[in-house]
C-alpha cells in the first residue's frame, strides 16, 4: 500500500510530467529552500535521473551567503543546468526593502523574474509553492495561467478537475506550475527525512535559533529552536502552532500586501 | 505519527448558508488555526468595523472579504482525533459554479450546508446533483443557522425532509443530518445542549463516520501512456496506474493501435539502485518493453483480458461550464485519461432541470446545465464506462483555450465494432469515424421540380446533425470545373461524366455528395452509376412538367415555348426520366420541408448508423 508520502510522490511526477510533455519551453524556479530541494528532487526520480530544463534561481543579491554556497555546490554535484538572473538595473538604481519591503519584493523578486522569463520565452515555469503556505497560495491551481504582464487573476481562475490541467493558452500568456501544492511544510520534511534530501544549513538550530523559512537576508527571521536535525525538525513541527512565513516581514505590511504580490507576479 | 492520507471531504451548499463560516469554526474547534490567527482576523475584522467572521479563515482574497461570499476553492488540514482530513470550501454562488467543481471533483465525501431558516436552495441542488454525478455518494447535510430558527426542532424536520427527499430522487441517503450553528459553534465538535431533541453525532463525528475511497488496484490494468522517454539508452514509457497493476514480464496491449509487447523492466532512476518488479495503481512508473513497439502519449496499456472499451461513438452525462451554451455540431477537444480527441456534438439527447429532476428536449446546453449528449470522435476511442472505472470513464472538454465542461460515460454506441486500426485509411474505418457511409445521392429531374431546394436543404439538415456533406450543382461546377462546356449534348454528357467522377472522389472520402443536376439521359446517369453501384444512389424529383411549368421560377419554360432557348429539356429536348431508381419523390402538394425530411429519413435508413453497422459487423 501507498501511504501518504508515496501519493504525494506519484501526484507530483504526474505533474511534472505533465508539463515536460504539454509545453514547449518550461523552467524550474529554484529559491535554494527546502521546498525547491525537494521539487529537484521529484523532477530527478520522474525524468529518471535527468532534469530536462534549466533551472532558475532569481538572485536579489540579499540571499544569505550560505545559500548561494549551497546552489553552486548542488548544481555541480546533480549536473543542473542553471540559469541565474538578477534585476541588475533596481540594484544600480539602490533598491533595497529601506524602499519598502513590498515594493523591493516586486522589484527584485517579481521584476526579476519576468525579466528572465521574457529574455528565455519560457511558456511554463514551476515553482514550489504550497497550499498551506498561506491564504492566497492555497487558492491556486496545479497549472495557473498567467496574463502576458504575469498578472494572476485570481476571480477567474480555469476549472481545473481530474488531473486535467489547462495546457492550452494564448501566444504570450504562460503557465505557472505547482508541483507541491497539495504539500504541507511537514509533508515536506518528513519527505526530506526519508530521502535524505540535502538542504542548507540554515534550517537547522544552532545557539537556539533556526530559520524555518528562507529568504532575502534582511527580511527573513530565525525562530527560537533547538532542532539541529531534520528528525528533529520533523518532531518539532508535529507540535507547532505556529505559521510558516511568521518570520517573512513582507506579508504583514497589510492584509492584502501577500494578494497583491502574487497578483502582479509573485510565486 | 499518522502515515495515511488525509480522507478529502468537500463543504458545498448554496450561496451565504455559511459554508466557510462552519469550515473556519471546525479548524478552530480541532486547533488546526496557527498561534495567532484568530487574533489576527480579529483584528482585520475590527479595521473593517465588522463583527468577528469566522468566514475569513478560508476566504484569504480581499474581494472574498470585500464581497462577503467565496469566490474560489481553497482546502486546509486538520485532524479529528481519529484521523486526517483534508477539508476543501467550495464557493456557493452560481457564478463560480467552475471553482465548486474544482474543488469538489477530487473529494471522498460531502457536507452539504443548508440554511435553516431558508431551507432547501437552488445551489443545494444543484450541488447534490453533481455531487452525485462526479460519482460522490457519501454525503452529510448540517442544517445551520438553527439560532436564527430559535432552535426549532419541527423547522429542522421540515429542512431535513425537504433534502432527504430531493437526494432520495437522485439515489443518494444522507448518512447524517445535523442542526448546527456554525457561528456559535454549536453541534460542531460537541453536543449543544441547545438541541436536546437531537441524538445524532456533531459534525465531526459525522465526518469520522464517513469512509475512504475503494482501492482501484483490484480492477483491470489500466496504464495510460504519459510519454515516452530517451534521454539515454533506454526507451522508457512513462505513466500513472490509474487501475490495477502490472509486473515485469506482463504483456501489456496498447489501444487503441491494439499492438502488445512484454515489461522488460520497471524503471527507476539512476539515484537509486532499487530493483522494482511489481507496481500498483496510483503510482507514476516508467516500463521498457521487450520489443520495439510503437507507443504513443494518449494510447491505454492494460492486459490482453479485460480490454477497455473501443469506439468511435459515446453516449454521456455532462456538465457544461463554457459561456456561450453547447449546441448540436459543435466541435471540442475532449481529454479522458492523457489522450486527447476530436469530438463533435452528434446528439444532444436531453437536458435534465437540476431543481425538479425533470428531462426536456433541448437544441442546446447552456452554462452551468447538465445533460446527456452524443459525442462522435474521428479516430477511436478507448475507455471505460464510469461505472466500470471511473478513472478511464470521465473526461473534460475543450474548447480554444478553455476547459468549457467535462462528462462521465455511461456507454459506447458502437461497441459491437471493436476494430484495429489498419495502417492503411479503409472506407469502412472512415464511415466509423463520421459515423455515416459516404456515397452519392444524384437528385435527377426536369428544370424547376425543385432538385436545388431540396438539395441545400438537406445539405442544411444533414450538417446539422454532424454529417460530413457536400452539394454540387450546376452553378459550382459550371464556373469551374466543367467552365469550358456548352448545352450540346456532347458537353452535356461530358458535363455530366465529371460532375460523377468528382462526386465518387468525394463520395469515397467519406463524404455524402448531394448532385442535383436535370441529367436527362439515362446512359449518363447509368454511366455514372458503374463508377461505384454500391455508392450511387439515383433519387428521382418526379415533379410533372405541368408543375414544374406552373412554377417555372426562373421563367425558362416560358422563353422556351416562345423559342429563344434551343434543346430545353422537357420541351425541345427529351428527359429520360430513371426506370429503376432508388428512391421517387413526388413533391406535388407537398411543402420542402415535408419533402426533405421523407429524403432524411432515407439518408438516415441507408448511409447512416446503422447501415455503417449492420456493413461492418
Amino acid at each position: 500500500m501507498m501511504n501518504d508520502l508515496d501519493q504525494l510522490e506519484a501526484q507530483s511526477i504526474y505533474i511534472l510530467r505533465e508539463a515536460f510533455n504539454r509545453l514547449d519551453k518550461i523552467a524550474m524556479l529554484w529559491s535554494i529552500g527546502k521546498d525547491s530541494n525537494v521539487m529537484l528532487w521529484l523532477a530527478r526520480k520522474a525524468f529518471f535521473g535527468h532534469v530536462p530544463f534549466p533551472v532558475l534561481h532569481v538572485d536579489t543579491s540579499y540571499k544569505i551567503p550560505e545559500m548561494i554556497e549551497f546552489r553552486d555546490r548542488v548544481a555541480t554535484e546533480w549536473n543542473l543546468p542553471l540559469i541565474i538572473g538578477q534585476n541588475k538595473a533596481a540594484l544600480a538604481a539602490g533598491m533595497s526593502p529601506e524602499q519598502g519591503r513590498v515594493t523591493c519584493c516586486s522589484a527584485l523578486k517579481t521584476e526579476g523574474l519576468k525579466a528572465l522569463l521574457a529574455e528565455h520565452g519560457y511558456t511554463g515555469v514551476i515553482a514550489g509553492i504550497r497550499r498551506d503556505e498561506e491564504g492566497t497560495r492555497a487558492k491556486e491551481r496545479v497549472f495557473s495561467p498567467r496574463n502576458d504582464t504575469n498578472e494572476w487573476d485570481v476571480r477567474d481562475q480555469p476549472p481545473e478537475f481530474w488531473d486535467q490541467f489547462k495546457t492550452d493558452f494564448a501566444p504570450g500568456t504562460h503557465l505557472r506550475i505547482h508541483p507541491l501544492l497539495a504539500w504541507t511544510e511537514l509533508d515536506v520534511w518528513r519527505y526530506i527525512a526519508r530521502e535524505g534530501i540535502p538542504v542548507v544549513d540554515l534550517y537547522f538550530a544552532k545557539n537556539g535559533r533556526r530559520y524555518r523559512s528562507l529568504g532575502c537576508a534582511p527580511c527573513t527571521g530565525s525562530i527560537a529552536s533547538t532542532a539541529s536535525t531534520v528528525d528533529e525538525i520533523v518532531e518539532e513541527l508535529e507540535t507547532t502552532k505556529t505559521s510558516e512565513r511568521a518570520g517573512r516581514a513582507q506579508d504583514r505590511e497589510s492584509e492584502d500586501a501577500f494578494e497583491r504580490l502574487r497578483a502582479a507576479g509573485y510565486m | 505519527m499518522s502515515n495515511t492520507s488525509p480522507l478529502k471531504i468537500v463543504v458545498v451548499g448554496h450561496v451565504d448558508h455559511g459554508k466557510s463560516t462552519l469550515v473556519g469554526r471546525v479548524l478552530h474547534e480541532t486547533g488546526a488555526l496557527p498561534e495567532g490567527k484568530v487574533e489576527y482576523l480579529k483584528e482585520v475584522c475590527d479595521k473593517r468595523g465588522m463583527p468577528f467572521e469566522w468566514a475569513f479563515v478560508m476566504d484569504a482574497l480581499q474581494a472574498e472579504r470585500d464581497q462577503g461570499i467565496t469566490i474560489d476553492t481553497s482546502q486546509l488540514r486538520f485532524h479529528t482525533g481519529n484521523r486526517p482530513v483534508l477539508i476543501i470550501d467550495a464557493p456557493g454562488h452560481k457564478e463560480f459554479l467552475k471553482n465548486m467543481i474544482t474543488g469538489a471533483a477530487s473529494a471522498e465525501a460531502a457536507l452539504l450546508v443548508i440554511d435553516a431558516d431558508e431551507g432547501v436552495q437552488e445551489q443545494s441542488r444543484r450541488h447534490g446533483y453533481l455531487l452525485h454525478l462526479l460519482g460522490l455518494t457519501q454525503i452529510a447535510v448540517a442544517v445551520n443557522k438553527m439560532d436564527l430558527v430559535e432552535w426549532s426542532e419541527s423547522r429542522f424536520h421540515e429542512v431535513e425532509a425537504e433534502i432527504r427527499a430531493y437526494l432520495g430522487g437522485i439515489g443518494v441517503i444522507p448518512t447524517h443530518v445535523v442542526p448546527v450553528s456554525a457561528r456559535g459553534g454549536d453541534n460542531i465538535a460537541t453536543a449543544s445542549t441547545k438541541s436536546p431533541w437531537y441524538q445524532g453525532p456533531s459534525v465531526i463525528g459525522a465526518l469520522d463516520g464517513f469512509s475512504a475511497a475503494a482501492s482501484v488496484t483490484d480492477l483491470g490494468l489500466r496504464l495510460p501512456v504519459q510519454d515516452v522517454y530517451k534521454f539515454d539508452h533506454r526507451r522508457i514509457i512513462a505513466g500513472r496506474i490509474e487501475s490495477g497493476r502490472i509486473k515485469v514480464g506482463d504483456r501489456l496491449v496498447f489501444s487503441p493501435s491494439g499492438k502488445s509487447a512484454r515489461i522488460a523492466s520497471i524503471e527507476g532512476w539512476a539515484g537509486s539502485d532499487i530493483s522494482v518488479v511489481t507496481a500498483h495503481a496510483g503510482q507514476s512508473v516508467g516500463v521498457t518493453l521487450d520489443e520495439p513497439i510503437f507507443v504513443e502519449r494518449g494510447q491505454v496499456a492494460h492486459l490482453a483480458e479485460g480490454a477497455p472499451a473501443l469506439a468511435h461513438e459515446i453516449r454521456a452525462r455532462v456538465f457544461w461550464l463554457g459561456r456561450d451554451p453547447l449546441a448540436l455540431g459543435d466541435r471540442l477537444k475532449l481529454k479522458l485519461a492523457t489522450a486527447e480527441y476530436h469530438v463533435e456534438v452528434a446528439a444532444i439527447e436531453r437536458v435534465i432541470d437540476v431543481e425538479d429532476l425533470g428531462s426536456h428536449q433541448g437544441a442546446q446546453v447552456g452554462r452551468n446545465a447538465v445533460a446527456e449528449v452524443v459525442l462522435r470522435s474521428r479516430g477511436a476511442m478507448a475507455f471505460d464506462s464510469f461505472g466500470d472505472n471511473a478513472r478511464l470513464g470521465r473526461f473534460v472538454l475543450v474548447h480554444g483555450y478553455d476547459i468549457v465542461g467535462g462528462g462521465i460515460i455511461a456507454q459506447a454506441l458502437d461497441n459491437r465494432n471493436i476494430f484495429q486500426v489498419d495502417h492503411q485509411v479503409t472506407t469502412e474505418s472512415r464511415a466509423r469515424a463520421n459515423g455515416h457511409k459516404g456515397g452519392v445521392l444524384w437528385l435527377t429531374g426536369l428544370s424547376g421540380a425543385g432538385k436545388s431546394t431540396i438539395a441545400m436543404e438537406l445539405e442544411k439538415r444533414l450538417f446539422q446533425k454532424g454529417w460530413q456533406i457536400n452539394v454540387l450543382d450546376g452553378d459550382n461546377v459550371r464556373h469551374g470545373l466543367c467552365s469550358d462546356l456548352g448545352f450540346s449534348h456532347e458537353d452535356r454528357t461530358e458535363n455530366i461524366r465529371r460532375v460523377g467522377e468528382a462526386a465518387h472522389l468525394f463520395a469515397r472520402a467519406g463524404m455524402l455528395v448531394i448532385t442535383a443536376f436535370i441529367s436527362p439521359y439515362r446512359a449518363d446517369r447509368d454511366r455514372v452509376r458503374s463508377i461505384d453501384p454500391q455508392a450511387f444512389h439515383e433519387i428521382h424529383i418526379a415533379t410533372d412538367l405541368e408543375e414544374c411549368e406552373r412554377r417555372d421560377p426562373k421563367g425558362l419554360y416560358r422563353k422556351a415555348r416562345k423559342g429563344e432557348i434551343a434543346d430545353f429539356t422537357g420541351i425541345s429536348a427529351p428527359y429520360e426520366a430513371p426506370e429503376n431508381p432508388e428512391l421517387a419523390l413526388n413533391t406535388d402538394g407537398k411543402s420542402v420541408e415535408e419533402t426533405v425530411s421523407e429524403l432524411v429519413a432515407y439518408v438516415e435508413a441507408e448511409f447512416g448508423r446503422n447501415a455503417v453497422e449492420s456493413r461492418s459487423a
